[in-house]
């Protein structure tokens, strides 16, 4: 049982003083700028809410929004029933579990630009191994600064080669908890594979899986480095997602206004999705 | 229901075993009769879980064969053989109600519905579980849950032994009882085999009617409590059950006595000629009397059980016991401690071998 | 059982797959890499690395790299072991609230804060410094250790502090010479998770620095954004920062082999 303690207050201390630093006075900022307007030369006048009414109602945002929905939405979709799919074939004991371990995780370790760097001359036409198996050996017409299509399968692609194995591992880690006796007693009851995975296995795994999916959503939904070094936001803004718009908004047209309304619409739409997940997930579960 | 007949079974965990010790199983011959309930009770290690889980299937055995009612079902999987086992701990499907859980076995193998509906009334009343029967499975307390997987055992109706593995492990001291009358009482509704698997002799000794004792791989004695207690086969089981155990006093034989310290013990009877090796007496505390005559000791320790009082004294170099109703010793106290001498026994290399 | 063992295999191979292009990359000429497709170096050439590991603009990227990461791991685990501790074994007030403000800190957009923290570390004078990152990444770093080391903590028991006392110690060294040892694999665990997210990022990492702590991700954008001419030099640059990595992963195999057969994540 814990005790009560106010003085715990100088123990969190610390941690509160450079994470309110880092968060608080930013955020203070961006409120600050998302109301009112500057030409320059620390004039400000107060704008109210007509930043956030320009951004709802911008196109550009909203077709920014739904590439980003769009990409998270298909990440997860293959991400994780493949993460499972690949948890689930592994081998539980003996050394080649800690090789699978070890290779599985280095993906994770290596910085976003290089990933996206590795990926670009991956898939250069002529240069890159994919470019080349696809336009010269395969025929098939594969470029990836000219065709949005090829944009799109190439950033999701290296997408769930970088963090499918954070759902394997995850998975795994749920997986190997399980002793062995529900699967005795399921060889016993006369129960399918397929039984076996949906009555045993996924309960389980509910709670690592929970994670998983959380992790995921909120990663992809706020990636930027990876796609930004591999297409730039292209060919022309096919590839934008939000968070590219964002730092093209605010870093590239240092238009204050309305980079600040947009990042606090956001971290809204972030942290509000998130509590969705979040919810529906642990439901039954009170933790 | 079936007659289990193991012959000839010999199991090790490693895929090549040299040596004996290599062996978890030693050499098991064993015959479990029709509708028995019987008790496999050893220690930690003793190969019990082992051979149970041969029996279900679980476990393919190095070497021998496995028969019910004389087919060879050693290899065939547990789901062929027909077998209900109870876990440690309770294995239930979590997400699945309680009627589902009951339902589960019976719809992997096609049962129709309404035969289902049936047994699962036939089962729940059993168990009393009855009103639970639409709650979700994961809501239900540690002994419920126990009973649950016990059901997922007893709703097919060919199930031919069930099989428990130390059932009682995860439930609340004050609850235990509970189930473990109800262990009984199924066994006598439902007249299936039974084996019990426990390192506890109370639950071995309530529950069975044959209890067989294993240590080390191999099977010491089989017989029904009484026996087990009254003629131990071997001093592992006078050791071993009986609380405290048999009494066990080195002693040296001449001329087809036993003498112990020096003092010549009368036997229950005749001694097997042709003897070498170790040589003991084994008597219970329970036999073991303080009186005006007898081998002199001296108290140690007095421990007030509440019905009765154990005594420790030594004897030499040798610790006894006895259990003393009244005129209880004090610490220190010399006394003389009589044998009752039909009790008395003689164990060679641990086996008995005195005669009545 | 092995049939279904080719399913992790192929994915191994996919994975391995860009990371060998990456390093045989490394090793071949500009001219070599522009004049066609080839499947493994025709010439092999160590100049790509040479010129890493001499050119200061270079090997100096991986040196504010680690330096950066270093120092925010460093202060992560530090502030974190005394707030996980309050967390574990005090109740007190506010404190769901500050735990849970603390791991929305890990869902922020790393985009909203770009134009903030260069705006607010200038304004304190870290522009362009070590610190300036290191300090940055606090935002969820210190969260993630938090939240790790608090988990660790509450599966040791309360008795453990108690005996302490009663032995007389006081709180300072029972925290330092008695606690930390016992959890110690949760620090290095959170160790861990603050070197791997710290290393990667790069938006805030490139945003803060300009020349003095100029990160290797940094580096490396300038020469991809050269129209590719000097693709082996980047291959040999990316190839370097997926080191550190491997050996990081390398240390903790069996970390993380053991943690997953003890059932925890």
């Amino acid at each position: 049982m814990k005790t009560q303690n106010q003085k715990a207050w100088f123990f969190v201390l610390p941690v509160l003083l450079l994470v309110a630093f880092n968060a608080l006075i930013p955020m203070m900022t961006v409120v600050n700028y998302s109301v009112q307007e500057t030409f320059g030369n620390n004039l400000f006048f107060w704008q109210g809410l007509d930043w956030f009414e320009n951004i709802l109602r911008s196109e550009r945002f909203h077709a920014a929004l739904g590439r980003q929905f769009l990409f998270t939405g298909l990440i997860l979709i293959i991400e994780v029933p493949l993460g499972i799919a690949i948890a689930l074939s592994m081998p539980r004991k003996g050394i080649w579990v800690s090789v699978c371990l070890v290779t599985m995780a280095l993906p994770m370790l290596i910085p976003w630009n290089v990933v996206g760097a590795m990926w670009n001359i991956f898939t250069l036409p002529e240069i890159g191994l994919v470019g080349y198996l696809m336009n010269d050996v395969l025929g098939i017409n594969y470029n990836m600064t000219q065709d949005p299509l090829a944009a799109w399968i190439t950033i999701i692609v290296m997408d769930a080669w970088h963090w499918t194995s954070l759902v394997v591992l995850l998975a795994y880690a749920g997986l190997v908890s399980i002793p062995e006796a529900y699967y005795q007693a399921a060889k016993i009851d006369g129960a399918s594979n397929w039984a076996i995975f949906r009555f045993i296995q996924l309960p389980k795994m509910k709670t690592v899986l929970t994670i998983a999916i959380l992790l995921r959503f909120m990663d992809s939904f706020n990636i930027y480095t990876e796609p930004f070094v591999l297409t730039g936001g292209g060919p022309g803004n096919s590839t934008t997602l939000l968070s590219i718009d964002l730092v093209k908004i605010a870093l590239g047209q240092f238009d204050l206004g309305p980079a600040a309304a947009m990042s606090l619409i956001y971290f809204a739409i972030t942290l509000l999705v998130s509590w969705l997940f979040y919810t529906l997930m642990t439901k039954d579960n009170p933790n | 229901m079936a007659k289990i007949t193991l012959s000839n079974l010999r199991h090790s965990y490693s895929s090549d075993p040299a040596s004996r010790d290599d062996y978890a199983l030693k050499h098991i011959d064993l015959d479990w009769n029709d509708g028995g309930a019987y008790a496999l009770l050893g220690p930690s290690g003793c190969g019990k879980s082992t051979l149970l889980n041969i029996i279900s299937g679980l476990l393919t055995p190095s070497e021998g064969r496995i028969l019910f009612d004389g087919e060879d079902v050693t290899d065939l999987s547990p789901d062929q053989r027909n077998i209900a086992q109870v876990f440690q701990f309770p294995v239930i499907y979590d997400t699945m109600s309680v009627y589902d859980n009951l339902a589960f076995p019976l719809r992997n193998r096609g049962v129709d519905a309404v035969k289902i509906d049936q047994r699962i009334q036939e089962i729940a009343s059993l168990l009393e579980v009855q009103d639970m029967l639409g709650r979700r499975a994961s809501g239900l307390s540690p002994d419920n849950k126990q009973k649950l997987s016990m059901g997922r055992g007893l709703v097919r109706d060919n199930v031919n032994v069930v099989m428990f593995d130390e059932p009682l492990t995860v439930i609340d001291p004050h609850l235990k009882w509970k189930l473990r009358s109800k262990l009984k009482e199924l066994h006598q509704r439902v007249k299936l085999t039974m084996i019990y698997v426990t390192h506890d002799q109370t639950e071995a000794l309530t529950f069975a009617d044959q209890v067989v004792v294993m240590d080390e791989g191999e099977i010491v004695q089989i017989g029904t409590p009484v026996e087990l207690f009254s003629r131990p086969a071997h001093t592992f089981v006078g050791h071993f059950i009986g609380s405290p155990g048999m009494n066990v006093l080195p002693c040296d034989m001449r001329d087809k006595g036993a003498f112990f310290e020096g003092k010549a013990v009368p036997l229950e009877g005749k001694v097997r000629s042709g003897l070498s090796g170790r040589t003991e007496i084994g008597i219970r505390p329970e036999f073991v009397s303080i009186g005006k005559k007898g081998l002199e000791a001296t108290v140690v320790k007095v421990s007030d059980v509440g019905r009765h009082s154990v005594v420790q004294a030594m004897v030499g170099d040798t610790r006894l016991s006895a259990i003393i109703d009244d005129d209880i010793p004090n610490q220190g106290d010399v006394v003389k401690l009589a044998f009752q001498q039909d009790q008395t026994r003689l164990y060679c290399d641990g086996w008995l071998a005195s005669e009545i | 059982m092995q049939k279904r063992h080719i399913v992790p295999l192929l994915y191994i191979l996919f994975l391995m797959l860009p990371i060998y292009w990456l390093v045989a990359m490394s090793f071949k000429t500009t001219g070599e890499i522009l004049s066609g497709f080839s499947l493994f170096p025709q010439t092999w050439t160590l100049d790509n690395y040479r010129v890493i590991f001499t050119d200061p603009t270079w090997y100096w990227g991986y040196i504010n790299s680690i330096t950066y990461v270093s120092i925010n791991t460093v202060i992560s685990v530090i502030v974190a072991l005394p707030a996980a501790y309050a967390f574990s074994r005090f109740s007190f007030l506010g404190d769901k609230h500050l735990f849970f403000w603390l791991l929305t800190n890990r869902m922020a957009p790393a985009a909203v804060f770009a134009l903030p923290f260069f705006q607010l570390y200038s304004a304190v004078g870290l522009f362009d410094t070590h610190l300036a990152v290191a300090l940055a990444h606090c935002l969820f770093n210190i969260p993630l250790a938090v939240w790790i080391l608090e988990g660790f903590m509450q599966s040791i028991p309360k008795e453990l502090d108690e005996t302490a006392y009663v032995d007389g110690y006081s709180f300072p060294r029972f925290f330092v010479t008695v606690f930390i040892p016992t959890i110690k694999a949760g620090v290095g665990v959170a160790a861990f998770f603050c070197f791997m997210f710290s290393w990667v990022e790069l938006l805030l990492a490139k945003t803060l620095t300009a020349v003095a702590a100029k990160p290797i991700a940094a580096t490396m954008t300038k020469t991809a954004s050269s129209a590719g001419y000097e693709l082996g030099l980047l291959a040999a640059a990316g190839t370097l920062t997926i080191i550190p990595g491997a050996i990081v992963i390398y240390f903790v195999r069996n970390y993380i082999a053991k943690g997953f057969a003890m059932g925890r994540v």
